[in-house]
């Protein structure tokens, strides 16, 4: 049988973590901001400035890990933005999330409008090259789904390894996910709720913006508008769908991927019969399902959405 | 040390003068990007200004332009005013112009004065439809409504393209994905001969007034306030909450569907997928901008709307980006939400140990 055939492919497989990828990178940055109290609604922006950033920087030269520092180093400084205004001033995060999403796509197509007025088609760079590891490559199977992805896939996968321990077994960890659930114990403890929030969100934005870039740098090779069409919104999704914990959020990404690569497959088979436009609203309403769902047993973080001000009890 | 402590009471005039500053402030701040292009800043702000009052027909399509953003700044106040929170108008909008086609393209046969309020109800229930269900996975499932709205949009947006292919194609629109023309008795009449504005702006003042008497003067706007501030405390006063709460899903989602009746039944004639260029999402700010009130958002529509048509002449007339308006509109943003900050809040130097 047909859908059998395409869940024996191993480009299947491939196909499924390769779309996994910015999403891994998302719901790790988000699930980062969010442990901490902050949700951070600038992701859709700041997959876009990563997207756009990581990539401009390679077109003027940079090297492709040159070019997602540069990314990272932008997400960084909008979620610095989000940050000052959620943490310190405890204004709303909703609002001030929408705000960074609409500053930063506004920027980022700006900048790049700028620098590249009137071009018809858009310049490429060099990408990130599927990795080519001997004998792991070329095994059956196994070489072409994980040891033929480009170094970010990798990169990936490490970081939700390198946030799991961060967040699970490190005192920082502690501090963050205690600063998210229990601002005051942290703050009775000499801790400071500012700076632990703040840098949780500026590190969590960095990730975000690595998503971006994986986009312009990995999966394809140069920017479009309107490219991350939606992603950033699927990862809050995810992450609630995951109860903000690392393991499930990768589970959660991959499964998305692995649903994305099947129905791209799918739509190959029955596409005669179903129209191109059911497949694409697939992920949209398959993210609200999964909300749905998971909505009422989600565990929160408690102190998620709500402002702390040093002083005040 | 620097601590936070909250004013007294905020004074009439840090309320009127955050968003005047505010928006100010975005577009003072606009000339770095414009000195990043390289463009004479001077020159550009004159362009711009050239572009919304240099002429009637400047200003009239400023007008035309604010109109989507009067319905889509009252859908977002009066959903935020109840703290639900609905990023859902573009996808609304829409559903609006999706339903404004469907009794506006030759289905009714009917004089203007029966056949335009039917196109006007059609898009509102249309509008607030797409609303109720995030409401709806709200108050029974505890969904989160910013992120099943936020991705409504998508899926409408698709939704749209599939019906432009398929039922709700011109079959005389050469396969272009587009909708049927609406009848000549539908259509929004001319506010200024040979001008684009249109009857949505009328229909959008009047909007305007309504929302305003209902959310200062009526028990309904009192039990949106009342909700929105304190849900617990509604609920223990005796407000029915989920009620309240679809109430107000209803009456935003109905808002941001005239919107896009708007711009289909008075701007264009037809339905296309680009008939907003974020409308909904603007929305969101021009409700900022205003405080969450109708009245202040009649202004800041019009604000945002001279932003945009004004940026449009700029970059038509200088090689600038016309996505600056865009950067503007979302500077003004925050500009007003640090403002707004201000405006509860001082900070107060204290000496290190002191409490």
């Amino acid at each position: 049988m047909d859908i059998l055939q395409i869940l024996f492919s191993d480009s299947f497989w491939a196909a499924s973590l390769r779309i996994a990828t910015p999403l891994i990178f998302g719901v790790l940055g988000a699930l980062i901001c969010e442990k901490s109290g902050v949700l951070n609604l600038g992701i859709e922006g700041i997959f876009v400035a990563g997207a756009m950033a990581g990539w401009m920087a390679v077109w003027l030269g940079a090297g492709l890990w040159g070019g997602l520092l540069v990314a990272a180093a932008v997400g960084g400084f909008f979620g610095l933005i989000h940050a000052v205004l959620t943490v310190p001033l405890g204004l709303s995060q909703h609002v001030s999330g929408l705000g960074v999403t609409m500053l930063a796509t506004s920027v980022s197509y700006f900048a790049y409008r700028t620098a590249l007025p009137d071009l018809s088609s858009p310049p490429r760079i060099t990408p990130f090259q599927p990795l080519d590891i001997p004998i792991l490559s070329d095994l059956p199977f196994i070489g072409p789904v994980l040891f033929q992805q480009t170094a970010m896939t990798w990169l990936a996968l490490f970081l939700v390894v390198l946030v799991w321990w961060v967040l699970e077994r490190t005192p920082l960890g502690l501090a963050i996910r205690a600063v998210g659930d229990n601002p005051d114990a942290v703050d009775a403890q000499g801790l400071s709720v500012y700076a632990l929030r703040i840098g949780a969100v500026v590190v969590g934005s960095a990730l975000m913006a690595l998503g971006g870039a994986f986009l312009t740098m990995s999966a394809f090779d140069s920017f479009f508008f309107g490219m991350v069409n939606g992603r950033g919104w699927i990862v809050i999704a995810l992450v609630i769908f995951a109860s903000w914990r690392p393991r499930k959020a990768l589970l959660g990404a991959l499964l998305f991927g692995a649903f994305e690569a099947f129905q791209v497959r799918l739509q190959t088979q029955v596409g005669a019969f179903v129209p191109s436009q059911v497949f694409l609203m697939a992920p949209y309403v398959l993210s609200i399902f999964a909300l749905v769902i998971v909505a009422r047993r989600a565990e929160y973080p408690r102190a998620l959405l709500k402002p702390w001000f040093k002083g005040q009890r | 040390m620097i601590r936070i402590e909250p004013r007294e009471a905020p004074s009439r005039w840090w309320t009127l003068g955050v968003p005047v500053a505010s928006a100010l402030l975005a577009l003072l701040l606009a000339a770095i990007p414009l000195a990043f292009a390289g463009a004479n800043i001077i020159e550009a702000y004159g362009q711009m200004a050239k572009g919304v009052f240099g002429s009637t027909f400047a200003f009239t399509e400023m007008l035309t332009r604010a109109t989507p953003l009067i319905f889509t700044g009252l859908a977002a106040t009066i959903a935020f005013r109840a703290k639900l929170w609905n990023i859902g108008a573009e996808g609304q909008l829409y559903l609006g112009g999706m339903a404004a086609v469907v009794v506006g393209t030759g289905m009714i046969d009917a004089p203007a004065w029966v056949l335009i309020p039917v196109i006007l109800m059609a898009g509102a229930a249309a509008g607030a439809a797409g609303m109720a269900g995030p409401a709806y996975l709200k108050t029974r499932f505890g969904a989160d409504e910013v992120v099943t709205t936020l991705l409504l949009n998508f899926i409408i947006l698709i939704f749209l393209q599939m019906m432009l292919e398929g039922p709700l194609q011109d079959p005389l629109g050469m396969g272009w994905p587009q909708s049927e023309p609406i009848v000549d008795n539908g259509i929004l009449p001319q506010l200024v001969p040979r001008m684009r504005v249109h009857a949505g702006l009328i229909f959008a003042l009047v909007a305007a007034g309504i929302a305003h008497i209902l959310l200062s003067k009526s028990v309904w706007g009192f039990k949106l306030r009342a909700v929105g501030e304190n849900a617990a405390a509604a609920l223990h006063a005796g407000i029915g909450v989920r009620r309240t709460l679809m109430g107000a899903a209803l009456v935003s989602g109905a808002l941001a569907g005239l919107a896009g009746v708007g711009e289909v039944a008075g701007l264009r004639g037809y339905l296309t997928t680009d008939i907003s260029p974020g409308y909904g999402y603007t929305g969101i700010v021009v409700a900022m901008l205003a405080g969450l009130s109708p009245i202040g958002v009649v202004i800041s529509a019009v604000f945002i709307a001279s932003i945009f048509v004004g940026a449009d002449t700029m970059s038509r007339a200088m090689g600038v980006s016309s996505y600056l308006a865009d950067l503007v509109v979302a500077l003004s943003l925050i500009c007003v939400l640090v403002g707004g900050f201000t405006a509860r809040y001082r900070f107060v130097r204290t000496n290190k140990g002191d409490k």
